[in-house]
């Protein structure tokens, strides 16, 4: 879908409250987001007025990313609900803060089936992130806590054992400090115009500065080959890759606002990577994309070098190629 | 509809209240997996998860997020969590709450790192085996039980085979014991690292690259490593060839290690077996790679080799010109090599009399082992002893698994 259309469906999806009220009574159940329980199936939240068609009830919108989190090539639906009457807040270019109560819903589809659902609730006690599994009738998808590994064949057309997380991996990627936090919506990686209709719909207090830095993903390598590529590894890397978080130790900090070239990589050496070192020296070589660890790791799918460690079974060969740009662009 | 279940069962702990300890017991067999996963992930703190007799076949990374969980097997070879089938994640097990205790239980051939803990305060291995079965091999894993960021770590009649970096690692914590452990066929047997605060005590290191290192680095998130008394240890025959991957700074182990300490301030070794290490049986470098950390001193500073015995070793030595060397030497390198670095302020090395020693004299720090002029090692004897107050992981971790 390009942006402009799907700024479309978005507006559609709050303007159109009315009319699918009128067709079905489905509303967001707020007891199921914010009670201390794991609901066991993804309808007990009510957040899709027909889920198979993954149309979201009223008050739940859908959103993009400029740049997406790769997942082995899985199509991608996002939507953010908030509750009535409350608002989310910007927080300059950083992730906008949800009150308790939102929730985050994101549907993995492969070939036109829906596979899972994963939802992050704002809890009075932190963030809950929840991985949903559908059934083969489409209708509904139940909780997974330990997670789960069936058959898929993505895009490229290549069979995979993909992997749904299970809860505790859910807070690999989403832990930060102890706490759970949620990952994607960033205001610099949000188109200004959905930030601003979330504005006119009452649900976001401003449209935060910085927002909309990110470059779309759809046009790397049109402009600065540095920003798309320092975007994907943000989107990709960095919820693990930085302080405070589960690749601290390393020592890596792959965050779009670190500026410290030895910080994100450049002749940085490995701490703790072992073979998935591969033999090399420096997690990024400027000039030398074939000795650089970082790309080495992203461009494979063996366990114990393959990185992401998580949520992979195949290469993003995009992502690689717009990352080898970059380092075989870089002055030595 | 089990999951379910599962869910239902939590709500009404809630509801219930506190939650009273509870033991779950988990079977080998099909959907080994799952039930493992699932039993980890509602374990209430408190319970302890049992895990039977048997061979678990496991194709994803385990993990523990639930505070004061105890994961107990049947037996260090009874219980084995079986890796060889993984297709994800960079370890078999990961723990990332306080106060977990592992005990009798294997791990066998993770892709990755065997267990590892990371933000995990006061964890307890004890009677924990990881191994990769295929031998000394640099596709195995890295580190066998990983204890990292850290406070409070008790590692404790463990045993790790097989690493292709460091058998039991422990890096950037503090209040750390790795006791009464065997470690073989690794790279490094133990591996300190920017750490502070460690006890190494009563371990064999055997047929390793290196047996004991003592290391601190640059451009870590903690820095800073020290106070590691290295006692008490069987440090013997570590003579397997170095087969880490390369551009690990294990690879830079030399094939008979005994202890090794790299740049590091206050390490006590004493009370150690040496023997048979055929490079060194006691090392204190210098780090040896340019670096730009201004928060880094890459000197060993007030290293103490206090009495310790020395058997055989240093005859078959894995440097450049290493046989003529021993040759100068009479045969055999003597017990303690430092590479003659300090950081002019604090003296690197302090031996007891009648230590045996040599040192390299390089020129500068980073400086190619060639251009050193080699000498017998001249360096003061310790002032008193240091170290002499507790250290190592609070007593509560030993009360955990005493009696």
């Amino acid at each position: 879908m390009n942006p402009r259309a799907f700024l479309f469906v978005a507006a559609l999806a709050l303007g159109g409250a009315a009319v699918l009220d009128a067709k079905a009574p489905v509303a967001v159940n707020a007891n199921a987001i914010t009670q201390d329980a794991l609901p066991g199936a993804l309808s007990e939240f009510g957040f899709f007025a027909d889920p198979g068609q993954q149309v979201p009830a009223p008050g739940v919108i859908p959103f993009r990313l400029n740049t997406p989190l790769y997942s082995d090539g899985a199509e991608k639906l996002r939507f953010a609900y908030v509750p009535p009457g409350q608002k989310a807040r910007g927080n300059g270019d950083g992730l906008i803060d949800f009150p308790v109560g939102a929730a985050l819903i994101k549907t993995f589809k492969f070939d036109d089936r829906l596979i899972e659902t994963r939802v992050m609730l704002h809890r009075a006690d932190g963030w809950l992130a929840l991985p949903y599994r559908w059934n083969e009738a489409q209708t509904d998808a139940l909780l997974v806590v330990a997670g789960a590994r069936l058959p898929v064949t993505t895009p490229d057309g290549v069979q995979i054992s993909y992997r749904i997380p299970n809860k505790n991996q859910c807070k690999e990627c989403h832990g930060l400090d102890g706490a759970v936090i949620p990952l994607g919506p960033k205001a610099r990686n949000m188109s200004g115009e959905w930030l601003a209709e979330m504005v006119d719909a009452g649900v976001l207090d401003a449209v935060p500065n910085g927002s909309d830095t990110m470059p779309l993903w759809e046009t790397r390598g049109q402009g600065e080959v540095a920003a798309s590529a320092r975007a994907y590894l943000d989107v990709n890397c960095a919820h693990c890759h930085r302080p405070g978080a589960t690749a601290s130790n390393s020592g890596l900090d792959l965050r779009w606002e670190q500026d410290d070239p030895h910080s994100f990589g450049v002749f940085k050496r490995p701490v703790a990577a072992g073979r998935g070192a591969g033999g090399l020296d420096f997690s990024i070589v400027p000039g030398g994309p074939d000795r650089s660890i970082l790309l080495h790791r992203m461009d494979s799918i063996e366990p114990g070098v393959a990185m992401p460690e998580l949520g992979k079974g195949t290469i993003d060969h995009d992502g690689v190629a717009i990352v080898r740009q970059w380092i075989a662009g870089m002055r030595p | 509809m089990r999951i379910l279940k599962g869910a239902a069962l939590i709500a009404a702990f809630a509801a219930a209240g506190p939650a009273w300890a509870d033991t779950i017991t988990v079977e080998a067999g099909e959907g080994a997996q799952e039930r493992l996963q699932e039993a980890l992930i509602l374990a209430a703190p408190g319970d302890e998860v049992v895990l039977g007799a048997g061979r678990f076949e496991l194709t994803d990374g385990l993990s523990l997020d639930v505070d004061k969980v105890t994961l107990r097997g049947a037996g260090i070879d009874e219980s084995v969590l079986d890796f060889s089938g993984q297709k994800d994640a960079g370890e078999g097990l990961l723990v990332t709450s306080d106060n977990v205790t592992l005990r009798e239980f294997a791990i066998e051939n993770p892709k990755g790192d065997g267990i590892k803990s990371k933000g995990a305060d006061n964890i307890v291995y004890h009677k924990i085996r990881v191994t990769w079965t295929g031998g000394p091999l640099s596709t195995n894993g890295a580190y066998g039980i990983y204890p990292v960021e850290s406070t409070g770590v008790l590692v404790d009649s463990s045993m790790v085979e097989g690493a292709s970096d460091a058998g039991i690692y422990v890096g950037q914590s503090r209040d750390i014991t790795v006791r009464g452990s065997l470690v073989q066929y690794n790279v490094a047997g133990i591996e300190i690292e920017n750490s502070r605060n460690a006890l190494v005590e009563g371990n064999l290191a055997t047929h390793n690259t290196g047996g004991i290192l003592v290391f601190d680095l640059p451009g870590l998130p903690v820095m800073g490593g020290g106070d590691v008394k290295v006692v008490g240890n069987l440090v013997t025959t570590n003579d397997v060839a170095n087969f880490a991957p390369p551009g690990n700074i294990v690879g830079g182990v030399k094939r008979g290690t005994g202890i090794l300490v790299m740049a590091n301030e206050n390490v006590l070794i004493e009370g150690n077996l040496l023997e048979a290490n055929d490079t060194a049986q006691i090392m204190v470098v210098a780090y040896t790679l340019p670096f730009t950390d201004e928060r880094y001193n890459p000197y060993p500073r007030n290293v103490v080799v206090g009495e310790n015995l020395y058997v055989d070793g240093g005859t078959s030595p894995d440097l450049e010109g290493g046989k003529e060397l021993a040759e100068a030497f009479g045969g055999a390198l003597p017990a303690v090599m430092w590479d003659g670095l300090d950081d002019g302020q604090t003296p690197a090395v302090l031996t007891v009399a009648g230590t045996p020693g040599w040192s390299v004299n390089l020129p500068r720090q980073g400086a190619d082992a060639t251009e050193g002029t080699p000498s017998p090692l001249d360096v003061p004897a310790p002032d008193g002893s240091i170290l002499d107050g507790p250290i190592g992981a609070p007593d509560e971790l030993s009360l955990r698994i005493a009696g």
